[in-house]
């Protein structure tokens, strides 16, 4: 019975209209365990989800989640080790990636690690015409560098500098520039603000809202600062050891959050507003997140849920539907609400 | 009123480097009382630790205190000896840092790291050392202790580790505890965790804290007063009210408009400070901030601006506040 | 406070209040001078006096060693008949009789040898041999110990452990056995391949000593090399400018060539001018010991070795290569610790 499930999952459609959508998605790393054993990590273990064309769907979670891995997966970056993923309604698995390349790209989260710091401005932006050829000739190619880099709040002044010349919201934007040079429908954004500072944030968050309009991107938006991702998406996903437990509406995940660690994840965010933050009451999370190489039995949550009981342990809740585009992963749900 | 424990007045501090001379503290001027949690908040390059280590008398190579006092708990840090400072470090004032797994030693274990700072500020024995070490352990909310004082760094988790530092922050009751972004390598869960105990702390021992970060939710809920700084200048300080519901500077009001708020019910418009941080080679002459604020005048430029009190615990350094009283006293005709 | 303010009121005036415009902004936004990585590292290097001072006396030898012999009115082999064994600055007594007849006669600065050949030609040329092989076997180690070390590193996994398994076993290979074999092995086929093959005659002027040597070097000597480098890829390709590469459609020896190799040109060019000065003693090793250059091209290595013969009347003989051989390895080796410190100071601390 449990099979044909199985089999019946396997064999799903595409959703319609989805622009990108991933199946049932496991990537597990290998780690050498003593001498001969090997274990395997479970970065992201059975996640389903799709993005409609034109969306910013938002992943949240803390170190450890599998949510940057997710995005790295969905580009193959890494091969997957199960699940399928599909681009605008076509299977790219196990297809040749070099035509999707063009149309799927990333932005990183350090904008110091993320540049070749040999290369200059010009030949980081220039560097995906010439692999896709899309420049024939030298005087079109820097026409198309000035371009993209005029499209990132840049000028052509800065295309024959180091990448370490630049602060750190500037390098960001050429690590933009060149995501934008093959002219993507599809953005993974990894963490692309963590690491800058409070004021540069917003100019680089209202850019990808800027470009989304522009040019009709699509977003990946990964994040583990929940106020942002927020902002930017329509609808969040949150992980929490490689599992999606919770996704919804942006509004409706943040004022009406089912899971039990969204709603502590939620609270726990620092207010910016002494009022607001006093009488804000958290919901405290005692422990850990347990290693991803010994997952807990059943429900991976339940070793720091306040509801958790035998049912957890013993089995994985489903990740269910619970109202209209709400998903959940949770036994107790009408315990708990 | 309680007692002033630190004093730092007019401090300036430059790094030397091959290039130039960096300006990282520019006229610095910071009271605190007793039993006060300060909050100082600012991006990288803002000055906010170099502040901080400077009160510990650890200023980094080629850094250089060139003018200003400091006075902590009786003492003028600057004209202390490396020994004399030795003395106070770790025993009247601790710090902690933002990375707590590069922070401990990864060859000892906890305890013999915990232990080793008890033997070297206090007379205790050994025995009682273990004694204290599991004291301090349960005091910051480790639970089993006498197994944690056997293991090594690596086999403690990020936010275990973070408690460790604090641990080994309080071990001889300092008067002062300087928080160097002490969650920022966390999670959002365990930053709470590690923020909750450090309200707690605070008052079961009754020390004073230091907040370094660059995040307005963090001091919000924790700090009385804050100080923001910009360049390395303090731009503004008050009251975390007056900070939150009531910002003087152009630099402070850019920073609370540019977050996104998690509460907002419906989406807003993010308004950036624009341009770059500054370059510190090459500062402006006048205010730091002057070529990102977009009231920007032409004396911003030119001069640095004197202090407007606001309050009798509000401050701020803004050639707009100055102007007000310029048309003030020449009758408004400007 | 409110007098203060008064008094500085005084001193201000209206204008100042107005709003700055974008250009008065903008003239203290300026950018510094660009600086590359090349740029920056030479302007390092040069503030390194040891450095500096090796650089010099390597140009200086380079310019006795493939200069200054085009100019020397003796060759290297050039036997002059009566002037066996002369010591510093002496003239023969037919040479004597020729000054007498008001004729110049360049003197013989470090003497002759037994065989009346100009010692101070033959060690500018024997330094010309040494760095030559020098400099060629560490473009050739340079060049297979890189890509070897690249490749591992860059595809790890099975491919980098057979690849670094054979790595281990060539470091067990006995060097001076295997270049004793190859030149004994060598010595025909190569002397027919020159004897028979035209364009190949050169085999008998470099020797095939030498060119066994140069084997030796390609087929052993690159193993060191090629550890350091799949060392840093390791490192270098776990950076997110690599994973940017790959999202993009890069090859891989698009990533190899463009972004792993150009992050460890200051590695590469810090143990390339540090394996040259261990190259040149090598070779001066085993010339010593008769294995390398044929006669009667010289090398340091060789004339120290027929100098050891007469070392108790003739000493300079032996001094000078010695001391050539010792000026080119440390000029080389501190030169290497200099650009080590200007293009990978990562290192340093």
């Amino acid at each position: 019975m449990g099979k044909i499930i199985e089999e019946k999952k396997k064999n799903r459609q595409p959703r319609e209209g989805a622009l990108v959508e991933v199946q049932n998605l496991k990537q597990y790393f290998p780690v050498n365990d003593g001498l001969f054993k090997t274990k395997y990590v479970k970065a992201v273990d059975d996640v389903s989800f799709y993005i409609e064309r034109g969306e910013t769907l938002g992943l949240v979670g803390e170190s450890g989640c599998g949510k940057t891995t997710t995005g790295r997966s969905l580009l193959r970056l890494y091969e997957p080790t199960g699940g399928k993923i599909f681009y605008d309604g076509i299977d790219i698995t196990n297809a040749d990636m070099m035509p999707y390349r063009r149309k799927m790209q990333i932005v990183f989260q350090d904008p110091y690690a993320s540049l070749n710091p040999r290369m200059t401005i010009g030949d980081i932006v220039g560097e995906p015409l010439d692999i896709h050829k899309l420049a024939h000739s030298k005087k079109e190619r820097s026409e198309r560098i000035i371009e993209m880099l005029d499209r990132v709040g840049l000028n052509s002044e800065h295309a024959n500098r180091y990448p370490h010349e630049f602060s750190g919201g500037q390098r960001q934007r050429v690590g933009i520039a060149r995501a934008l040079a093959v002219d993507p429908e599809f953005i993974v954004c990894d963490e692309p603000v963590s690491a800058l500072d409070v004021s540069i944030q917003a100019q680089i968050v209202n850019m990808f809202e800027e470009l989304q309009q522009e040019m009709g991107l699509t977003y990946l938006f990964i994040a583990h600062d929940l106020s942002v991702v927020k902002h930017i998406s329509n609808r969040i996903g949150v992980m929490y050891l490689g599992k999606l437990v919770e996704l919804a509406d942006s509004y409706e995940l943040t004022f009406h959050s089912l899971h039990p660690y969204t709603k502590s994840l939620i609270s726990a965010i620092p207010i910016p507003d002494p009022k607001m933050s006093r009488q804000n009451k958290r919901i405290a999370l005692g422990g850990d997140v347990p290693s991803p190489l010994d997952p807990p039995s059943g429900c991976r949550f339940r070793t720091r849920c306040p509801y958790a009981d035998e049912l957890c342990a013993a089995q994985e809740p489903e990740f269910r539907e619970v109202s209209s585009g709400h998903f959940a992963a949770c036994h107790h749900l009408d315990k708990i609400n | 009123m309680s007692n002033l424990l630190l004093d730092i007045k007019n401090l300036r501090l430059s790094f030397f480097t091959p290039a130039g001379e960096v300006k990282a503290l520019n006229d610095v001027n910071l009271q605190m009382n007793e039993g006060d949690v300060l909050g100082i908040v600012g991006e990288s390059g803002s000055g906010k630790s170099v502040t901080a280590y400077s009160i510990m008398g650890l200023v980094p190579f080629p850094g250089k205190i060139i003018g200003g006092t400091i006075d902590f708990n009786g003492h003028r840090i600057n004209d202390m000896t490396e020994a004399e400072l030795r003395e106070i470090r770790g025993n009247e004032v601790s710090i902690i840092f933002q990375d707590p797994m590069t922070s401990l030693n990864p060859v000892y274990t906890i305890g013999n790291q915990i232990r080793e700072v008890i033997l070297l500020h206090t007379d205790m024995n050994k025995e009682q050392a273990h004694k204290r070490a599991l004291e301090l352990l349960t005091l910051v909310g480790i639970n089993e202790p006498e197994k944690r004082l056997k293991q090594y760094p690596h086999e403690l988790s990020g936010g275990m580790r973070q408690r460790v530092m604090i641990a080994i922050a309080l071990a001889c009751e300092p008067k002062l505890l300087i928080a160097d972004e002490p969650t920022t390598a966390l999670d959002v869960t365990i930053q709470a965790q590690i923020l909750e105990l450090m309200i707690d702390l605070k008052e079961k021992i009754n020390m004073s804290i230091i907040m370094i970060t660059h995040d307005l939710g963090v001091v919000a809920n924790m700090c009385q007063k804050i100080v923001v700084m910009y360049g390395g200048k303090i731009v503004e300080s008050g009251t975390s009210d007056e900070i939150f519901y009531n910002p003087q500077h152009e630099y402070t009001k850019g920073l609370l408009r540019s977050i996104p708020n998690l509460s907002d019910k419906e989406r807003k418009k993010l308004i950036p400070i624009e341009g770059s941080p500054i370059d510190a080679l090459n500062p402006p002459a006048g205010c730091p901030f002057a070529p990102r604020c977009d009231k920007c005048m032409k004396i911003c430029l030119r001069e640095m601006p004197e202090y407007t009190k606001i309050s009798e615990t509000h401050e701020c350094a803004c050639w707009l506040l100055q102007k007000e009283m310029f048309e003030a006293s020449t009758g408004g005709e400007a | 406070m409110l007098n203060k303010n008064k008094s500085l009121s005084f001193q201000l005036d209206v204008s100042d209040f107005l709003p700055a415009d974008e250009s008065e902004k903008q003239s203290i936004d300026i950018m510094r001078e660009s600086v590359s990585f090349w740029k920056d590292g030479f302007r390092r290097l040069a503030r390194n006096k040891l450095a500096m001072i090796s650089l010099f006396t390597i140009i200086v030898v380079m310019i006795f060693a493939f200069i200054v012999p085009s100019f020397y009115p003796y060759s290297y082999e050039q036997q002059i008949r009566g002037s066996e064994n002369l010591y510093l600055m002496e003239y023969s007594g037919e040479e004597l009789a020729r000054i007498e007849a008001g004729e110049k006669v360049f003197p013989h600065i470090l003497g002759t040898d037994n065989l009346g050949r100009d010692t101070a030609i033959r060690i500018m040329m024997g330094s010309r041999i040494s760095l030559l092989v020098g400099i060629i076997a560490s473009a050739i180690i340079l060049i297979i110990g890189s890509l070897y070390g690249a490749i591992a590193g860059y595809f790890g996994g099975k491919v980098d452990l057979y690849m670094m398994r054979l790595v281990d076993i060539i470091y067990t290979v006995p060097d001076i056995l295997v270049i004793i074999l190859l030149s004994v092995t060598l010595k025909y086929p190569l002397r027919s391949l020159a004897d028979t093959v035209p364009g190949f005659g050169w085999i008998s002027t470099v020797g095939v000593g030498l060119i066994s040597i140069f084997i030796v070097f390609s087929l052993l000597y690159w193993v060191g090399m090629a550890r350091i480098v799949r060392g840093q890829i390791l490192t270098l390709k776990e950076q997110e400018f690599v994973t940017a590469a790959r999202a993009l459609g890069a090859s891989h020896s698009r990533i190899i060539k463009n972004h792993l190799l150009t992050n460890c040109v200051g590695t590469l060019i810090v143990t390339t001018t540090l394996q040259i000065p261990s190259s040149i003693f090598t070779e001066s090793f085993l010339s010593f010991l008769g294995l390398g250059v044929n006669a009667p091209m010289p090398s340091l290595g060789s004339l120290a070795a027929q100098a050891v013969g007469g070392m108790n009347s003739y000493p300079h003989r032996l001094l000078a290569p010695a001391i050539a051989i010792s000026i080119i390895i440390l000029s080389f080796n501190l030169l290497g610790d200099g650009l080590r410190d200007a293009f990978d100071p990562r290192l340093k601390n």
